[in-house]
């Protein structure tokens, strides 16, 4: 955690919560290690930088929230979590276990920093947009940070709070579309295309920017932009690669939902840290 | 002094009488605020109201997100849209994080009457009590929905409650009492028991005058909690009656009489007859007393359902026997 912004900093910590991935899910021998790995960028720049948090007080009331609507990127949260202090590193091995802290999905019961249960897409972002307007009618000034997947955007659900988000003016409320462009059956705009994004939040109201999702000098101006109160809400459209840090799992639908066995991970990790070429 | 209403006018008066005391009531509807009564609540407290437009989904959901900011939310639709539309957002994303939402849905069963099948809810109190951490209820009369709605508002933790569309009448005195979870014995008898709830109480009470004429002496509970059930009360009256007719405007699939039915299999065998939408689809209809009666869920029928009861039980005594606690 650092006050100042540190790309540097956040690259490598992303590096590092990139493995703490790859290891989880191996371990787990489920999970969704594809769209974890294109999420983690803009986790890591959230939980090391943005978010106004304290590890010691999970349940703060003035706190920043983070609700990761594309639930099954679990991995991604937990990383950043438990490096965060939130919990011990070792209930990271316990991951998709009976009796684990740490469900398939995020479990705001049973996982502390976790803000809102996920895992059903879409409901994730109407909950964030319910808990954005629950601290805009107690005068609160948190944000409310939610991410989505491109695939969820396919969910009804997503666009009636799209448009409820902006007919109650949740100016506190900056979604990110992890935009990877792959799904659990394919690549997204061969099985329904939901492009272009641009166009389609702008007609529903919000503010809208689109950056590359793994450069944090574009993250964090596009975050940065979102903070204004101009009673619209806010999404990024982080264009992202599936798989991004492995080269071979990168842009590849397969490891949606494929977990790497424990020596293709420990083979995976070694091309992320550059000590080997795929 | 409580004067017969729909239960649903009474929900819509109370919750101005809770918002009244408690700021950290929000209430959201989804584009049928006249009709579930939310309109009242939004003329009273316009900035504490949202109507989401037709977004079932969403509601529940935006509810749930409210909820963990520490408001108490009151999310109102059709019994239809909430339990079967928007069922796995409640399961989801209220049940499931244990989260203090009211769900409030009204127009339940066949007795709505014109608009037909498409807005006939008749199969939510079977999908709501599959739910795990989630209370079901489904009050008879406006003194009970009151008590009702104001229990559900101290009580913390998510609650399905469903009412109905036509007036009921005043069943009870003000000074009864409400707790989730305890039947109310309405009528003590110890020949057959009638269990029933929502509108099929004021029928069951019928039903039990018109035994009462040919000698049959019929106990009647308000069964207004279906979730937790009230197991105590229903093994009294398997214990101490011959036989048991279950009244709800719902499916006999799944719902108040199927509860019913796992109590008494596995502590009490005792004959259950249910009374309820037969695994059909009703239909429009003009007057809710000639629809119900259409579809056999009138006192009728529950008398009708109460005598065969009783004359299986006689012809095979040993079915209770074998399950008397002695």
């Amino acid at each position: 955690m650092k006050k100042t912004f540190d790309p540097k900093f956040l690259e490598e910590t992303a590096r590092e919560l990139r493995v703490e991935i790859l290891r989880m899910i191996a371990n787990a021998g489920s999970g969704h290690p594809g769209g974890s790995l294109s999420a983690i960028d803009l986790v890591t720049y959230l939980y090391f930088y943005r978010l106004r948090i304290d590890p010691s007080q999970p349940d703060w009331d003035g706190r920043d929230r983070f609700v990761l609507s594309k639930g099954h990127c679990a991995p991604a949260m937990y990383a950043a979590l438990a490096k965060r202090g939130y919990f011990p590193a070792d209930w990271l091995e316990t991951l998709r276990d009976v009796g684990s802290r740490l469900q398939g999905h995020p479990d705001m019961r049973k996982t502390p920093g976790v803000d809102m249960t996920t895992g059903s897409l879409g409901q994730g972002f109407a909950c964030a947009a319910g808990i954005a307007l629950g601290g805009k009618l107690q005068n609160k000034e948190y944000r409310v940070y939610v991410m989505l997947g491109d695939g969820e955007l396919q969910e009804g659900i997503v666009w009636e709070t799209a448009m409820s988000a902006a007919q109650y003016q949740l100016d506190n409320l900056i979604a990110m579309v992890d935009n990877n462009r792959c799904q659990t059956d394919g690549f997204t705009a061969e099985i329904v295309n939901v492009e272009p994004l641009d166009e389609k939040w702008r007609a529903f109201g919000w503010h809208v920017q689109r950056i590359d999702g793994h450069d944090f000098r574009q993250i964090h101006e596009a975050i940065e932009a979102a903070q204004q109160r101009d009673k619209r809400p806010h999404v990024v459209i982080a264009d992202t690669v599936k798989g991004k840090g492995v080269p071979s799992m990168e842009n590849r639908p397969e490891w949606h939902g494929l977990p790497p066995t424990p020596q293709q991970a420990e083979a995976f990790i070694a091309e992320l840290l550059g000590e080997v070429r795929p | 002094m409580i004067q017969a209403q729909p239960n649903r006018e009474m929900y819509g008066k109370t919750l101005v009488e809770l918002g009244e005391r408690d700021s950290r009531v929000v209430v959201l509807d989804a584009d049928v605020a006249k009709s579930t009564n939310t309109y009242r609540f939004r003329d009273r407290f316009p900035d504490r109201f949202f109507d989401v437009g037709s977004t079932e989904m969403n509601m529940v959901c935006m509810a749930a997100g409210l909820a963990t900011t520490g408001l108490i939310p009151f999310a109102s639709t059709f019994v239809i849209f909430a339990s079967l539309r928007a069922a796995e957002a409640v399961r989801t994303s209220i049940a499931y994080p244990r989260l203090n939402v009211k769900i409030v849905a009204t127009n339940a069963g066949v007795e709505i009457c014109g608009d037909g099948v498409t807005h006939q809810g008749v199969e939510d109190l079977a999908v709501m009590r599959t739910i795990p951490n989630l209370v079901v209820l489904a009050p008879s009369d406006p003194v009970m929905t009151r008590k009702a709605v104001l229990a559900i508002a101290e009580y913390q933790g998510p609650v399905y409650m469903r009412l109905g569309r036509q007036t009921a009448p005043v069943l009870y005195d003000e000074k009864a009492d409400f707790t989730i979870g305890k039947m109310i014995r309405v009528r003590e008898g110890e020949d057959v028991t009638l269990i029933a709830c929502g509108n099929m109480v004021e029928a069951s009470l019928v039903a039990a005058e018109e035994l009462a004429r040919e000698g049959i002496q019929a106990r009647v509970l308000d069964c207004h909690t279906v979730k937790p059930l009230d197991r105590e009360e229903i093994l009294r009256a398997a214990e101490q009656t011959r036989a048991i007719v279950t009244a709800e405007d719902h499916s006999i699939v799944g719902g108040l009489g199927a509860a019913v039915c796992e109590v008494v299999a596995e502590s009490c065998p005792t004959i259950v007859r249910r009374v309820g939408l037969r695994d059909l689809f009703a239909s429009s209809g003009r007057e809710p007393g000639r629809l119900l009666a259409h579809f056999q869920m009138d006192s009728r029928e529950i008398a009708r359902q109460a005598r065969e009861a009783l004359s299986t039980a006689l012809a095979a005594p040993g079915v209770r026997q074998a399950g008397r606690r002695s």
